[in-house]
C-alpha cells in the first residue's frame, strides 16, 4: 500500500464535533468583546472603528465593525469583558432582502461559490479550513464550486473593491434562485479598516442583497461553518443535536 | 565596519566615477543610509550602475507630490536613496525600465496612480486602475477626494489585453477573476495554440483597497491598522517593518524583551505561513493525504498563534515601541515545546515528500526562474533564494535584533524549478525552528513597550523579510504623528513581476502547480 494510505488511515480523527457538539479546543476562535454595565474608562481610549458605545445602562459593542485590534481587550485598567464562543452569524431581514426560509430548496448537499471581493487572505485561509480535516464541511454536505451556475450559496469576503464590483455583480446573477449570500468578516459587513473610500464600497450589501452575516476579523472557521448552517436553515436545533449526534462526522477524513 | 566599507566602496565606484552627474551627496553612518541627488536625465545612468554594476537591489520608488521622486536601492548593510526632480509641467521621467526589469511596476504603477509619464517605457497605461477609470484620473494625487465612492463610468469597451503570440490557430484563455476553489481574485490570458501555453498575461489589481491613499492624514495608529490588515496572512511582518519605520524616525529604542519576542512571533509566522504554502503545493499536485495533513499542522499552528497571543494571525501584537502586552515565560516556554513537536511531525512529512515520485515528477523541472533572470527582474524570498540568489533581509539588512541574534543560515538552491522552491521552504522552517529555540533559550527580561512616544515630523524607511520576502514601508508623518505619505512594497508585489519568466512554455495542466510553487498574495501585491 502507498505510504500516503497508510500515513492516513493510521492518523487519528482530528475533525471537529461542531455543530452537534460545542467545540472549545483552545485557539479556535479569537473570541469577541461583549456588552457590560461597567463603564471602565471605556469610552476614553477611542475604538478606531467606533465599534464601542457608551449606553445609558453601559457599553454596549457593535460586533459588527469590530476588527479585532484589541484595543479593548489588553490594557488591564480598560478590558471589557471577552467571550470566546464562535457562533456568530446573524440572518438579514431587511425590506432590501426579506428573510425567506428555504429548508425544503437546501436540505440536501449544497454547493458553495467563494468570492473574494478584496479580502486579505486571513478570511479566506479561515474558509480553507474548512475544507481541510479539522472542519470538514464536506461532512455536513457543503461543497465548493468555481462556477455561478452550480452553486446555491455565494460567500464573499472583502470589502468589494471597485475592480471587483462587476465580476461580484455578475456571478451573482448567474446563481439560480433560490440562492443564499453569506458576508463573512468586517470588511464584507461594512467595510473594514479599508470602506467606504474611492476604490471599496462599505460592505457587499451596498450592491447585492445579504442573507446571512457573520462578523470578525477574521470570522474563525466554526463561526462561517455556523453562518452556513444558518443560511441553509440548519441550525436551529443545537442543544438538541446534542442528545443526537448525526454519526457522520467522522466520515470524509 | 561593514556600513563604513560599504559608503567608502559607494564613493569611490560610483560617485568619484559620475562626477558632476551627481549634483550632491550625503552619509549616515549610524543609520546606514546614503543620499545621492541628481537632475532627471543623470538618473538613468547612475540607477543603473547601482543595479547592475554594484550590484545593489531595488527595493521601492516613492512619488510624492511637490517633493523628489526617490528610489530606493539597498545591499552591502545600507540602504541607498537616489532623489531628483521632475518638471511640474510635463510631469515626465526616464525611465529606468531599461537599465532593470525591476523597476517596470513601479513605473506603471506610478503613471496609473499618479499621472506621471515615464519617456522610454515600452508599456505604460492600464495598470492598477481598470477599464471604468477614465484616463487622466489619477486617484493619488492630492486634488483627488480618496474618502468618497467614485462615481461609476461607462465602461471603456475598447479594452483588450496587449498580446505576444500572432500565430494562426493561437488563442486567448482566460482564467479568473473568480475562479477555483479558494482562489484569490486575479486574472491570468493564457496564450496558447492548442496543448502547449507560451506565454502567461496577468491582470491583477482586482483587490486594489488604495491603502496608500486611504492612510493619508490618519494617525500612526490607525495607519498600523492598514498595514497589519491589508495582507492578513502575513500582518506581523508588515505591520512589524511599519513600526520599525516608525520607531527609526521618531528614535524609539525598543526594549530588548520586546525585540526578542518579536523575532520569535515573526518566525513563527513563517512557519505557519511556509506549512500553508506547502499544502498548497501538495493539494496542487492532487496529493491529498499530505494536503490533509499539512493543514492539519497548519490549523495547529493557527491555534497555537491564537493561544499565545489571543489571535489567529497576530493581529493587535505589534505596537509602536514594541508589544502591547507581555508573554509570559511559561506560554513561551509550552509554545516552543508543541512547535518543536509539530515542526519533527513536519520532518515526517518531508521526508515522504522528497521520495513520492508522482509528486516529484510533477514539481521537478516546472516554472524555472534562471539565476540571471531572478537577479535582472529583482525577484525576493524564497523564490529568489531558490534560484540561487541570496537575498535575505535578516542577514543582508539586519534589522530590529537580527543583527545580533544567533547566526542564521539562508537556505539556498540553484535550480529554480518548482521543486528548488518547496525545497527553501522546507529548510526554512527548519531554520526558523532554530532561530526560536535559540532565542527562546535565554529570554531577556523586563519591559516589552518603550516609554512615552515623541513623534517627530520627517520620513523613514522600515523593512522586514516577511514571509514571501523583502516588504519595506516608507512613512512620512509630521509632529503630530500624522500619516502624510505611505508607501509599501510588499515582497508579492516585487515577485508577481517574476511569475511571466516562470509561466511560459508549459502545459496546461503545470499552470496551478506555478502557481503553487510560487505562493504568491494577490492581497499584499494589490494593497
Amino acid at each position: 500500500m502507498s505510504p500516503w494510505a497508510t500515513k492516513g488511515m493510521l492518523s487519528r480523527v482530528k475533525t471537529t464535533h461542531y455543530p452537534d457538539r460545542i467545540d472549545s479546543s483552545d485557539g479556535m476562535t479569537p473570541g469577541r468583546p461583549s456588552d457590560t454595565a461597567l463603564r471602565n474608562n471605556v469610552i476614553n481610549f477611542g475604538c478606531p472603528t467606533s465599534a464601542i458605545e457608551e449606553t445609558a445602562s453601559g457599553v454596549s459593542v457593535d460586533f459588527r465593525r469590530c476588527v479585532h485590534c484589541f484595543h479593548c481587550a489588553r490594557p488591564a485598567d480598560v478590558a471589557l469583558p471577552w467571550t470566546t464562543d464562535y457562533e456568530w452569524a446573524k440572518k438579514i431581514n431587511t425590506t432590501n432582502s426579506p428573510w425567506k426560509e428555504n429548508r425544503l430548496a437546501f436540505r440536501h448537499s449544497i454547493s458553495v461559490l467563494v468570492v473574494d471581493s478584496g479580502d486579505c487572505g486571513a478570511c479566506l485561509s479561515e474558509l480553507k479550513q474548512l475544507s481541510k480535516p479539522y472542519y470538514n464541511f464536506h461532512r455536513l454536505g457543503y461543497f465548493v464550486t468555481p462556477t455561478p451556475r452550480h452553486a446555491d450559496v455565494l460567500l464573499v469576503v472583502g470589502p468589494v473593491t471597485d475592480n471587483m464590483r462587476l465580476p461580484l455583480l455578475r456571478a451573482y446573477e448567474g446563481i439560480p434562485e433560490p440562492r443564499k449570500v453569506v458576508a463573512i468578516g468586517a470588511c464584507a459587513l461594512m467595510g473594514g479598516v479599508f470602506g467606504p473610500s474611492f476604490t471599496s464600497s462599505a460592505g457587499v450589501a451596498d450592491l447585492i442583497p445579504v442573507n446571512v452575516e457573520v462578523a470578525g476579523c477574521p470570522p474563525p472557521p466554526a463561526a462561517i461553518l455556523h453562518a452556513l448552517n444558518v443560511a441553509t436553515g440548519r441550525d436551529q436545533h443545537t442543544s438538541e443535536f446534542e442528545a443526537k449526534p448525526t454519526g457522520l462526522d467522522h466520515v470524509g477524513q | 565596519m561593514q556600513i563604513h566599507n560599504a559608503i567608502a566602496h559607494l564613493t569611490q565606484h560610483l560617485v568619484d566615477r559620475m562626477g558632476e552627474k551627481i549634483s550632491s551627496v550625503s552619509a549616515d553612518e549610524s543609520r546606514g543610509e546614503f543620499v545621492i541627488n541628481c537632475t532627471f536625465s543623470s538618473l538613468p545612468e547612475i540607477c543603473g550602475a547601482l543595479f547592475n554594476n554594484l550590484h545593489y537591489s531595488f527595493a521601492t520608488m516613492i512619488v510624492e507630490e511637490s517633493l523628489p521622486i526617490r528610489y530606493i536601492f539597498y545591499g552591502d548593510g545600507i540602504v541607498v536613496h537616489v532623489l531628483t526632480t521632475m518638471s511640474e509641467r510635463d510631469r515626465t521621467l526616464p525611465s529606468l525600465t531599461g537599465q532593470f526589469h525591476a523597476a517596470d511596476w513601479h513605473e506603471r504603477e506610478a503613471e496609473d496612480l499618479w499621472g506621471i509619464n515615464f519617456k522610454g517605457h515600452p508599456r505604460l497605461g492600464e495598470f492598477v486602475l481598470h477599464e471604468e477609470w477614465p484616463d487622466g484620473v489619477n486617484p493619488m494625487r492630492p486634488s483627488f477626494d480618496g474618502h468618497k465612492p467614485y462615481p461609476h463610468r461607462q465602461i471603456d469597451s475598447r479594452w483588450q489585453p496587449a498580446t505576444i503570440l500572432q500565430a494562426e490557430g493561437s488563442f486567448l484563455m482566460p482564467i479568473g477573476p473568480i475562479f477555483s476553489d479558494f482562489a484569490e481574485s486575479a486574472h491570468f490570458l493564457l496564450e496558447t495554440v492548442g496543448e502547449d501555453v507560451l506565454h502567461t498575461i496577468p491582470r491583477f489589481f482586482y483587490k486594489y483597497r488604495g491603502v496608500e491613499k486611504i492612510a493619508e492624514n490618519k494617525s500612526v495608529s490607525d495607519v498600523l491598522l492598514l498595514a497589519e490588515r491589508f495582507a492578513g496572512t502575513s500582518a506581523f511582518a508588515h505591520s512589524l517593518a511599519f513600526c520599525h519605520a516608525v520607531e527609526r524616525l521618531c528614535s524609539i529604542s525598543v526594549p530588548w524583551r520586546a525585540t526578542a519576542l518579536r523575532i520569535f512571533l515573526a518566525e513563527l509566522e513563517r512557519i505557519r505561513h511556509h506549512v500553508a504554502g506547502i499544502a498548497g503545493i501538495c493539494s496542487s499536485t492532487g496529493l491529498a493525504v499530505a494536503t490533509s495533513q499539512m493543514s492539519v499542522l497548519e490549523e495547529e499552528l493557527l491555534r497555537l498563534t491564537c493561544t499565545l497571543t489571543g489571535h489567529r494571525y497576530f493581529f493587535g501584537m505589534n505596537v509602536i515601541g514594541g508589544l502591547p502586552q507581555d508573554i509570559s515565560d511559561d506560554a513561551v516556554k509550552s509554545a516552543v515545546m508543541r512547535l518543536s513537536q509539530i515542526v519533527g511531525e513536519l520532518n515526517l512529512l518531508f521526508d515522504m515528500l522528497k521520495v513520492s515520485g508522482s509528486f516529484l515528477d510533477r514539481i521537478e523541472e516546472v516554472g524555472i526562474v534562471t539565476e540571471e533572470k531572478a537577479r535582472s527582474l529583482g525577484l525576493v524570498g524564497p523564490i529568489a533564494r531558490a534560484s540561487g540568489v541570496p537575498i535575505d533581509l535578516r542577514t543582508s539588512l539586519p534589522y530590529g535584533g537580527y543583527a545580533t541574534a544567533p547566526q542564521l543560515s539562508v537556505p539556498q538552491e540553484s535550480e529554480g524549478d518548482g521543486y528548488a522552491r518547496l525545497r527553501v521552504l522546507m529548510q526554512e522552517i527548519e531554520s526558523s525552528g532554530t532561530i526560536i529555540s535559540r532565542i527562546t533559550a535565554k529570554m531577556p527580561d523586563g519591559p516589552v513597550k518603550a516609554g512615552a512616544i515623541r513623534f517627530v515630523s520627517g520620513s523613514a524607511l522600515g523593512w522586514s523579510e516577511a514571509p514571501l520576502g523583502a516588504s519595506f514601508h516608507w512613512i512620512r508623518i509630521d509632529k503630530n504623528g500624522t500619516v502624510l505619505r505611505y508607501r509599501i512594497t510588499p515582497p508579492s508585489f516585487t515577485n508577481w513581476l517574476g511569475f511571466h519568466a516562470a509561466a511560459e512554455n508549459f502545459a496546461f495542466q503545470d499552470f496551478p502547480i506555478i502557481m503553487a510553487t510560487f505562493g504568491l498574495s494577490n492581497a499584499e501585491c494589490d494593497r
